[in-house]
């Protein structure tokens, strides 16, 4: 057997043997983990099986050991993941650490930064939001408007941000503030991390057309911040801020890259309890059109993101493809809620209360907070910018 | 299957570019067109095609063929609906060689597959017979008459049917139309008594014939009554392959389009900076690259005989269908005035377009048959 072979079959054992059976089902989204001093554990195994992840590295298999990562090559990092598919265990734990700021301080951060905020995403110990947005800046992020003034030892922070999700669950805030308002927009930028604890700091959740209140609105009033949690140089914080959005697009645009999630419903069988089948068809041929219109298109991107990972594997040349995914995706994923919808009729149409299954009522939520994919970590309108500007090289 | 093509495929697909845009611009389409050339195709450029060996990538190695397969043969359909190059590669290279190689009898394979890979003998599939791809859809019959069959019917969109030496004809010896059962095949020669061709000139200037039968003598080609099943699996690989070309004009026509709205000037500026327009350029570019990505692996499956590789090919065509017809139709509006004109290329690409999505299914068939593969 090679090396990777022999390290795919130890994975599967080690998986099959340490993973609760209650984390072997469909997580609804009210159990997933983020972690951080305010978690509430729905379930015990929902900590244990953390902590046995997290002990072995296995969180973020791919980070350096020395930050309390598991170490492991891409390949062998894959392996990891595609077990974990193929099992359909949960993910024991997801969050803002993790997909973004772990990778930004990996790679702009100083020793002493990824010593105290690294090893404590990994285990969970604490949960990281993200303070980008301002009222008064959304598309047109570097317009942002947040002061922080250096003061001896300490930034002086003054400011509003929106769409901070989930940051009255969040122990730290990775934010974008203006430290010089004198210059260029893009050149008046730092990257700081602050502590939610600090006197001044407040999250007021939102509530969203979905029902839930996933997002906040933060406030800074006189926050004194240590100098030290500045990431990166004064004033720089612009390259780092797109290189996190990146990894934020990376993450956005994977929702529905693995079409068949082993738990997920698709629409074809949703339409068929609901309007039933002639001949193993689905008995409206315009839904069905309809639903075949969509899933054609899902398949092709799913081969596409395939494509993308085999030719980046056999060493051509990066390609241009990357800059789509996080379009494309979260346009499907939208497509994919409002083909569930209308093979649901009006059992689609439930809010609360009687008359609706669990699985009914969930859907028409989901639908609802679909429609932020194309609208968070940057619109649909300005992926397709940055599309036009990078791969097509079209003038400004 | 991968989808990341071979260091292999790479240099056919290489070869071919450069092959159809020295031979074979669009002005050799031109040419044809507007000389009435009475063959629609040039033979000079078909005998160095075949020199390339690309008329036997679908041939198996035992008659003489270099088994490239199917990828092999996509790469090469996409180089030529780059420059909308009017060739036999449909007719000849894929349906009749596929036909014979895979349904033909050990001597209607040494009569028929050298001079086909030679590039001496012409075929043609006369299928169609309704207003849409419709492959049961069969009434012309075949009734036993000594030691082969009579053929009677009319057939329509049989594409290089004029100029074809070769006819190969499906036919009904059983069964009622849009039965599988009783779907066979049969080799006429072209020009075999009772046979009347007639050229149809079509929107995109390439080859399309009406074909009637009237009491034609004729010889199987596979076994009787079960054709349907050969049938299946080489009208995958013309719709994969003619995806694969549907992918190649798609491609070139957006290319073009871009550098379009680079060149173009108004109100002072390039209208490339207009973001009405980027946002329709960068949404063709991603539905370029998705279906790049649904060909390629139409055309791995179908070479690996995956289990899956029929509903693969309906997706590629599926998909190439309403990508080129998104790219022919915004390629003539980015284009304004000039992309109405008969002296500017981009209506060309547009007229292709049409022509090719009826062929061997439109995107609504495919969808439905997708649809039906996949259990719903």
């Amino acid at each position: 057997m090679t090396d990777l072979a022999t390290f795919r079959a130890e994975t599967r054992a080690w998986l099959e043997a340490n993973c609760p059976p209650a984390m072997r089902t469909w997580m609804p989204e009210d159990e997933q983990v983020a972690g951080g001093k305010r978690a509430e554990w729905v379930r015990p195994e929902q900590k244990i099986w953390l902590d046995r992840m997290a002990a072995k590295g296995w969180t973020a298999p791919a980070w350096p050991k020395k930050y309390g990562g598991g170490g492991l090559s891409s390949d062998e990092a894959l392996i990891l993941d595609e077990e974990m598919q193929d099992l359909g265990y949960r993910a024991p734990l997801r969050g803002m650490g993790l997909s973004m700021l772990g990778p930004t301080l990996l790679e702009y951060g100083t020793e002493e930064q990824r010593q105290t905020h690294i090893p404590k995403i990994v285990t969970g110990e604490i949960r990281w939001c993200q303070g980008y947005s301002e009222p008064g800046s959304g598309s047109d992020l570097a317009s942002l408007s947040t002061r922080a003034v250096l003061q001896g030892e300490h930034f002086l922070v003054n400011g509003h941000k929106i769409w901070t999700s989930n940051a009255h669950l969040s122990d730290w805030i990775f934010c974008l503030v203006r430290t010089d308002p004198t210059v260029k927009k893009h050149d008046g930028i730092s990257f700081l991390l602050i502590d939610m604890d600090d006197p001044g700091v407040r999250a007021r959740p939102i509530k969203l057309i979905s029902g839930q209140s996933v997002f906040c609105e933060t406030f800074f009033e006189s926050v004194q911040v240590p100098a030290s949690h500045l990431v990166g140089q004064l004033n720089k914080g612009w390259t780092i801020a797109k290189r996190l959005l990146e990894h934020e697009r990376k993450g956005i645009g994977g929702i529905g890259a693995r079409g068949a999630a082993k738990f997920e419903i698709p629409p074809e069988t949703v339409a068929k309890m609901h309007v039933g089948e002639v001949g193993g068809r689905i008995a409206d041929p315009i839904l069905r059109d309809h639903i075949a219109a969509y899933s054609v298109d899902a398949h092709a991107f799913q081969l596409t993101r395939r494509r993308a990972a085999e030719e980046a594997e056999s060493g051509a040349p990066p390609g241009p493809l990357s800059a789509m995914f996080k379009y494309y995706a979260t346009e499907l994923n939208k497509r994919r809620y409002e083909m569930l919808l209308e093979g649901e009729g009006f059992q689609g149409l439930g809010w609360d209360g009687e008359g609706f299954t669990g699985d009914e009522l969930r859907f028409t939520r989901e639908w609802l907070r679909s429609k932020a994919n194309t609208i968070e970590g940057g619109t649909s309108e300005i992926q397709l910018n940055i599309i036009a500007k990078r791969v097509l090289g079209l003038p400004d | 299957m991968t989808l990341a093509l071979s260091e292999e495929t790479r240099m056919v697909r290489d070869t071919a570019l450069e092959f159809f845009r020295e031979r074979s611009p669009i002005t050799a389409l031109r040419k044809l067109r507007d000389d009435n050339d009475p063959d629609g195709i040039s033979r000079a450029l078909w005998r160095q095609m075949a020199e390339l060996g690309w008329t036997g990538f679908l041939v198996s190695e035992e008659h003489g063929g270099s088994g490239f397969g199917v990828t092999g043969l996509g790469q090469v359909m996409e180089a030529a609906g780059r420059t909308l190059a009017a060739t036999p590669l449909l007719s000849t290279a894929l349906l009749g060689a596929s036909l014979l190689d895979l349904a033909g009898t050990p001597g209607q394979q040494d009569e028929h597959l050298p001079p086909l890979m030679a590039g001496d003998r012409l075929f043609a599939l006369a299928l169609e017979e309704t207003s849409r791809h419709a492959p049961t859809h069969v009434a012309t019959t075949a009734v036993k008459s000594g030691d082969g069959y009579t053929l009677k019917g009319a057939k329509r969109f049989v594409l290089d049917g004029h100029i074809a030496d070769v006819l190969i004809v499906v036919a009904r010896t059983g069964g009622a139309a849009g039965d599988r059962d009783g779907i066979s095949l049969f080799l006429v020669p072209g020009d075999a008594a009772g046979i009347t061709r007639t050229r149809t000139i079509m929107v995109d200037s390439r080859n399309a014939a009406l074909v009637t039968l009237d009491t034609v003598s004729a010889v199987p080609l596979g076994p009787i009554g079960r054709a349907a099943d050969v049938l299946d699996i080489v009208l995958d690989r013309a719709r994969a392959c003619l995806a694969a070309e549907m992918l190649g004009s798609a491609a070139e026509t957006f290319e073009r389009t871009v550098q379009y709205l680079k060149d173009r000037k108004q109100f002072g500026v390039q209208i490339g900076s207009f973001q009405a327009l980027k946002h329709r350029a960068a949404q063709m570019f991603c539905e370029v690259e998705v279906t790049r990505s649904a060909v390629v692996a139409a055309l791995a499956a179908l070479d690996e005989h995956g289990n899956d590789a029929a509903a693969l090919a309906s997706l590629a065509k599926a998909k190439a269908n309403d990508t080129l017809y998104l790219c022919g139709n915004e390629g003539v509006q980015m284009h304004g005035g000039i992309g109405m004109t008969d002296e500017h290329e981009i209506g060309f690409f547009l007229k292709r377009a049409r022509v090719a999505q009826a062929t061997f299914g439109d995107a609504a068939f495919h969808r439905s048959r997708y649809a039906t593969l996949m259990g719903y």
